[in-house]
C-alpha cells in the first residue's frame, strides 16, 4: 500500500476525510442560508426562482455541486465505517456506563443525529431537487412593468413553459419559470413534514455543535487564541442562528402562508 | 469527618480467563470503613471469600499512591469511580453510601483482553511505547546546565504531558475504545523537547500506527478521556498527536514516511 493510501486508511486519516468533508458541508449551509433567505420576499417568488434555475445552471455551481454530493455520501460511509471499527474496538459492553458523567450528549451520539441528518436530506432533496430536476413543479410567468417596476405574477400550463426565459417586451420584463417558490409553499402545508424538518433542524444544531469545532481538533489545531473564536463560531452560528433561520422557513410558509 | 461504617452489594465481573464466558457475581461487603481505600475494601472483601475457601478476586494494584497506573476498574459506569483526578487506590470509601450497590467491571475493550477477574492485558501500550516512544541516541555524560535551552511554557508542558502514568482510564472512558489521549501524551512528551526532534515525526508515525494496530477505536473528541485522566492529560495532545501525524504523512519529504 502506497504511503499516501495508508494515511488515509489509518484511524487519523478516516478522521482526516470526515473532518475536511464536514467542513466543506459546513460552508455550504452558509451559501444555502443566504439563497434560501429570499424565500421570506414577497415577491410571489420571482427572487427565489430565478436564484433557483441560477444554482441548478451556472457551471462553476454545477461543479461544485458534485463536490457537495459526493461529500455528503463520503461523510456518511466514513462515519459508517468508523462506527464499525469504533464497535470493534469494544466487543464486550459495560453493563454500567455513566457517559453523562464525562461527556456531552451530542459527542456521543453524533451517528444517531448523523443519521436523521441524512433522512432530512434524502426527503429534503426528493421534495425539491428531484421535482425541480423532473419537471414536476409548476410553472410560472412574471411581468414587470419596467416604468413602474409592478410586478404580475401568473401560474401558466406546461404547453406554454418551453424553457426557463427572460426577456422584454413592450416595456415590460417577462420571466417564465419553473416554480419551485410555490412547490416550497404547498409541501410546507403538510404539518408533519414541517415538524420533520424542525426536528432535523434541532439534530443540526446538536450535529455541528460538537462537529464544526471537533473537525479542527481533528485536523490538529488547538491555537489558544482562535479556538475561542471556532467554539463561539460552533455554538452561535451552526448551532443557533443556522438552524432556528432554517427552520424558520418551513413554519413560515405554514403558519404565514 | 468522622469514620463511619457501611454494608454495601457489590456486583462484580468474574471471569476465570480469556478464553472463558465471565459473568457478574453479587458479593455482600459488610462492616465496610468510610476510611478505607477502594482497594482496601476489596482487600477485606478478599479475605472473606479467602476464609470461605473461595476465590478472591483478581484486580490489578501496586504502589497504592496513585503515582504507578497499574489499578483499573470501572466502578458504577466510571473508569477510577465516580471522582476525577484520582486512581482507585485514592479513591476512599466515604465516596460511597451505605446500602449502595457498586457495579465493578474491567476495561472494556478489544485490546486490553481479561487476565482474570477484573485485571486486563494492558501490554498494548508497551508495544505503541516500544514502537517509538523513546530518544535513540547515546546519552553519554551529564549535560551542562541549561547547555540545551529548552523554554520554560515547553519544559512544563512536556512535564504534564509524561505525567501520564499508562493505567488506560482514557480507553476504558472512550466510547470508542480509543487510546488517542495515551499515545498522544507520549509522542507529546519528546515532540516539545529538543531531544525529540530528530525522531519526531517517525515517532508519531510508528506509534500511531501501532496504536491502530493493537485494534484501538478512533477518535471522536467526547473529551471522555480527558475528565477521566486521573493526572490530567489535556486534549490539546491529541491535536499535538494528529498535526504531527498529518504533517508528516502530507507535507513532509518523501524519505520520512515510513
Amino acid at each position: 500500500m502506497s504511503s499516501f493510501n495508508r494515511a488515509l486508511t489509518s484511524t487519523l486519516g478516516k478522521k482526516l476525510i470526515m473532518s475536511l468533508t464536514g467542513l466543506f458541508l459546513c460552508t455550504f449551509l452558509i451559501v444555502h442560508l443566504i439563497g434560501n433567505l429570499q424565500l421570506f420576499k414577497d415577491d410571489a417568488g420571482k427572487a427565489f426562482n430565478d436564484y433557483a434555475y441560477f444554482m441548478t445552471h451556472f457551471p462553476p455551481i454545477k461543479a461544485v455541486s458534485y463536490l457537495l454530493y459526493a461529500s455528503i455520501i463520503i461523510h456518511a460511509i466514513y462515519a459508517l465505517i468508523l462506527t464499525i471499527y469504533n464497535k470493534k474496538a469494544r466487543p464486550v459492553a459495560y453493563a454500567s456506563y455513566a457517559g453523562n458523567k464525562n461527556s456531552t450528549w451530542n459527542s456521543r451520539n453524533m451517528g444517531i443525529l448523523g443519521t436523521v441528518l441524512l433522512v432530512f436530506i434524502a426527503t429534503h432533496m426528493a421534495n425539491f431537487w428531484w421535482k425541480f430536476h423532473n419537471d414536476q413543479v409548476p410553472y410560472i410567468e412574471y411581468r414587470t412593468d419596467l416604468s413602474t417596476l409592478e410586478t404580475q405574477a401568473t401560474e401558466i400550463s406546461a404547453g406554454d413553459f418551453i424553457d426557463y426565459q427572460k426577456f422584454t417586451q413592450d416595456g415590460e420584463e417577462i420571466t417564465k419559470a419553473r416554480d419551485l417558490y410555490k412547490q416550497v409553499s404547498y409541501a410546507f402545508q403538510n404539518p408533519l413534514l414541517v415538524a420533520f424538518y424542525v426536528l432535523a433542524m434541532a439534530a443540526l444544531s446538536f450535529h455541528l455543535i460538537h462537529g464544526f469545532r471537533s473537525a479542527f481538533q481533528t485536523l490538529g489545531f488547538d491555537h489558544k487564541k482562535y479556538v475561542p473564536i471556532i467554539r463561539f463560531l460552533a455554538v452561535w452560528i451552526f448551532g443557533i442562528i443556522i438552524p432556528i433561520a432554517f427552520a424558520a422557513m418551513p413554519l413560515y410558509f405554514f403558519f404565514c402562508k | 469527618m468522622s469514620e463511619k461504617t457501611m454494608n454495601l452489594t457489590l456486583k462484580v465481573w468474574r471471569q476465570k480467563n480469556e478464553n472463558t464466558k465471565g459473568k457478574f457475581v453479587t458479593i455482600q461487603a459488610k462492616g465496610i470503613s468510610s476510611d478505607m481505600s477502594f482497594l482496601e475494601m476489596l482487600d477485606v472483601v478478599n479475605e472473606d471469600l479467602t476464609r470461605k475457601g473461595e476465590d478472591p478476586i483478581y484486580f490489578d494494584h501496586d504502589c497504592r499512591e496513585g503515582i504507578c497506573g497499574m489499578c483499573s476498574l470501572h466502578i458504577n459506569g466510571q473508569p477510577h469511580g465516580p471522582k476525577q483526578g484520582t486512581t482507585t487506590c485514592q479513591l476512599h470509601m466515604r465516596s460511597f453510601h451505605d446500602g449502595q450497590t457498586i457495579v465493578i467491571e474491567p476495561w472494556r475493550a478489544a485490546a486490553f483482553p481479561v487476565i482474570k477477574d477484573l485485571a486486563v492485558d494492558r501490554t498494548a501500550f508497551d508495544r505503541i511505547q516500544q514502537a517509538g516512544g523513546y530518544v535513540s541516541v547515546n546519552t553519554g555524560g551529564v549535560p551542562d546546565g541549561n547547555a540545551i535551552p529548552i523554554p520554560k511554557i515547553k519544559a512544563d508542558e512536556a512535564f504534564e504531558s509524561a505525567t501520564c502514568i499508562g493505567c488506560g482510564a482514557c480507553v476504558a472512558a472512550c466510547k470508542n475504545a480509543s487510546a488517542m489521549l495515551f499515545v498522544s501524551a507520549k509522542i507529546s512528551q519528546y515532540a516539545l523537547l529538543p531531544q525529540g526532534q530528530a525522531e519526531r515525526y517517525d515517532r508519531a508515525q510508528a506509534m500511531v500506527e501501532q496504536m491502530d494496530k493493537e485494534g484501538f477505536g478512533a477518535c471522536t473528541v467526547t473529551k471522555a478521556c480527558e475528565a477521566e485522566c486521573p493526572v490530567g492529560i489535556k486534549l490539546t495532545n491529541i491535536a499535538r498527536m494528529n498535526r504531527d501525524y498529518l504533517n508528516a504523512k502530507f507535507f513532509k519529504e518523501k524519505t520520512i514516511h515510513s
